[in-house]
């Protein structure tokens, strides 16, 4: 049975896309397709120009290593790494993205150091155990992670949902900012539509998703 | 799995274990004090059995009346139980008469001091009796003895007594010391206190041969001969030449002359006699008492196995609160086998950690106990490098550790794979 049917879809690159949907309408398993953990049952799903159901698993890997940074929605961070070392693991991973931040700083560290900078973490904070850091200021560091190495598409999966309005605007403002420096593609997963103004375009995944609505159909 | 333990995989598996200090801290404790009781064991092992071989050195043949090898042997050298027969002093001069006898040492058991045995013997025991590689007995104090009623004591025997130099001391007869089986009008004097040996001679009291004798002039059987009472000065104008004795401890001219000697004495026409070479007799009583040695290292070697399931529970146990650490890896690019590679990593970690750890303990145990071992059981237990075997053992373990890592890896390897990205917490 399963739990997303989409017809088609279609994400522009640089594009910045507000994904709605409540609970239960595929927004895990749009996710889950899109970063390469699992390939579609059914039909074609080209990432970056890559045919992702034709990629084995550990190419797969490869592929989100090199190309995808990930949002989720808590508890983003290693918790025996440093805020500094959490931002770089990335790189560790990926010779890729760490050939693109070495381009954009002359050390893993300043470009980390820029990237925190950039997403308001203050320095005294860099060398913290990252569990001494409040929820905000961890989504922060998560989001600078996510950044490392300019992936050309940046997954989020409701980061903002354990923030408050305000912090919610600003962090969003500081994403997009470094975002659009880089030219990546966001893809922003949130059953908050509050938020849908500030992007391109918002998809509502259940309106489009017709196994939701056939299980909504054969629910009455 | 390609290359999975990567320099930034060792790095956070290093990081993790740091960060969950008390845990591996414990965990790394138990593996090093079961490492430590194998490697103190084995040691031990290996030592007792070397102190055991040293116990008799440069005696060619033993030779008793007729007798198992091993029994010989028992009375002889490590003083347990009792002979069931004598050999008379003829065949004993007859027997030291032969060409091919360097020298001979005839000793004369039976009689106790306090728990003790007291050992007739002469002179050249001191001379020729020799342990370890060819250490010879030495006095700590005094000398030899000269007059007929002295007594020479071996160093526990006058460290636990508490025996100087120019005490009496009272010779029962009989293994038990009772006090109507006691020889008390003939008191001995102690001349002599041997040096530690770390052998049987610590525990016995030597007097001579004639003062053997001479002790047992008024008795038959085992007890005193009613109405006879010898003064110990009358005792001395008797002849006092021995008439049998329990064994003798003979050098050879020639090595070559052992088995030739070893059948002379084995068909002996004038009584039924035992020759045993020490060495052989020494290790077929070795692989008896020997079981419980390995008795001991297998219940050591089960010790490290529950040290390594210690291990594998903390793993384990751990392994569920880090479903979320390891998606956060997925979602950065780990691969499965960064995962694998990780917990491998760490029981690694582990493994080393605990094996450095409990040989840094048992070298600081060693050196800490040593003294006291071999001066309560005369065991020298040197503080050299690791020997082979031990490195084979060592490298069990670590193997071991391999194998019981390999567990919660290969989970925490199927949990990743499952779990993708989005695990439920």
């Amino acid at each position: 049975m399963p739990v997303l049917v989409l017809d088609e879809l279609c994400i522009e690159q640089g594009e910045r896309v507000f994904i709605e949907g409540p609970s239960g309408s595929g927004k895990s398993t749009l996710l889950s397709l899109l970063s390469g953990v699992v390939v579609p049952q059914q039909g074609t799903l080209h990432v970056l120009g890559q045919q992702l159901e034709q990629l084995n698993g550990i190419q797969r890997d490869h592929f989100r290593a090199h190309h995808v940074g990930y949002i989720f929605q808590l508890f983003n961070l290693i918790p025996y790494l440093s805020v500094m070392d959490n931002v770089m693991l990335p790189c560790r991973f990926s010779k890729i993205r760490h050939v693109r931040a070495l381009q954009r700083s002359s050390t893993l560290e300043i470009e980390a150091q820029r990237l925190l900078g950039q997403l308001d973490i203050a320095g005294k904070l860099w060398h913290f155990p990252v569990t001494t850091l409040s929820v905000g200021q961890q989504q922060r560091v998560a989001a600078a992670r996510a950044l490392m190495g300019a992936p050309e598409l940046l997954i989020a999966d409701e980061p903002t949902s354990s923030l408050d309005g305000n912090r919610r605007k600003a962090f969003l403002r500081l994403l997009f900012d470094e975002c659009e420096q880089m030219g990546s593609t966001v893809v922003f997963v949130s059953h908050d539509v509050s938020l849908e103004k500030q992007f391109d375009r918002t998809i509502h995944l259940a309106a489009i998703n017709r196994a939701s609505t056939q299980a909504v159909w054969e629910r009455s | 799995m390609g290359a999975i333990i990567t320099v930034p995989i060792l790095r956070l598996a290093w990081k993790s274990l740091l960060n969950r200090w008390v845990t591996v801290g414990l965990t790394l404790f138990s593996i090093a004090l079961s490492v430590m009781l194998l490697m103190g064991v084995e040691r031990l092992r290996v030592e007792a059995r070397e102190s055991f071989a040293n116990t008799l050195s440069g005696t060619d043949l033993i030779a008793g009346a007729r007798t198992g090898g091993v029994q010989l042997l028992l009375y002889s050298v490590f003083r347990l139980g009792h002979a069931t027969n004598n050999i008379s002093w003829e065949s004993y001069l007859d027997i030291a008469a032969q060409k091919s006898v360097a020298w001979t040492v005839p000793i004369s058991l039976g009689d106790s001091h306090r728990g003790y045995r007291v050992l007739g013997t002469t002179a050249e025991y001191f001379k020729h009796y020799r342990y370890a590689v060819n250490e010879h007995l030495a006095f700590d104090q005094g000398q030899s003895f000269s007059d007929l009623y002295d007594a020479v004591l071996g160093a526990e025997v006058a460290k636990k007594l508490g025996y100087e130099l120019g005490e009496a001391i009272i010779i029962a007869h009989g293994a038990s010391d009772v006090s109507f089986a006691r020889h008390d009008d003939k008191p001995f004097k102690v001349v002599g206190v041997l040096k530690r040996t770390g052998t049987p001679v610590d525990r016995t009291v030597h007097v001579s041969l004639e003062a053997i004798e001479a002790i047992h002039i008024d008795w038959q059987n085992g007890a005193p001969l009613p109405g006879l009472s010898t003064s110990a000065e009358q005792a001395r104008s008797k002849d006092l030449t021995p008439k049998a004795i329990t064994a003798v401890l003979m050098g050879l001219k020639s090595k070559i002359l052992t088995f030739k000697m070893q059948r002379f004495i084995n068909d002996y026409k004038e009584e039924p006699l035992t020759a045993i070479l020490p060495g052989v007799a020494l290790s077929e009583l070795w692989s008896v008492i020997g079981i419980a040695e390995n008795a001991l290292l297998i219940i050591s070697a089960f010790v490290v196995i529950v040290g390594l399931f210690g291990m594998l529970t903390v793993l384990l146990a751990s392994l569920n609160e880090r479903r979320r650490e390891m998606a956060i890896l997925r979602s950065v690019g780990a691969r499965p086998g960064h995962i694998f590679g990780l917990i491998m990593g760490e029981t690694a970690a582990l493994t080393l950690g605990g094996i450095s750890l409990g040989l840094g303990l048992l070298y600081g145990l060693l050196f800490i106990a040593r003294p006291m071992i071999e001066a309560h059981y005369g065991i020298h237990v040197p503080i050299g490098g690791l020997t082979h075997y031990e490195l084979l053992l060592l490298g069990i373990v670590m193997l071991a550790g391999f194998v019981v890592g390999a567990l919660p890896a290969y989970r925490a390897y199927r949990l990743s794979l499952a779990d993708g990205l989005s695990m439920r917490i």
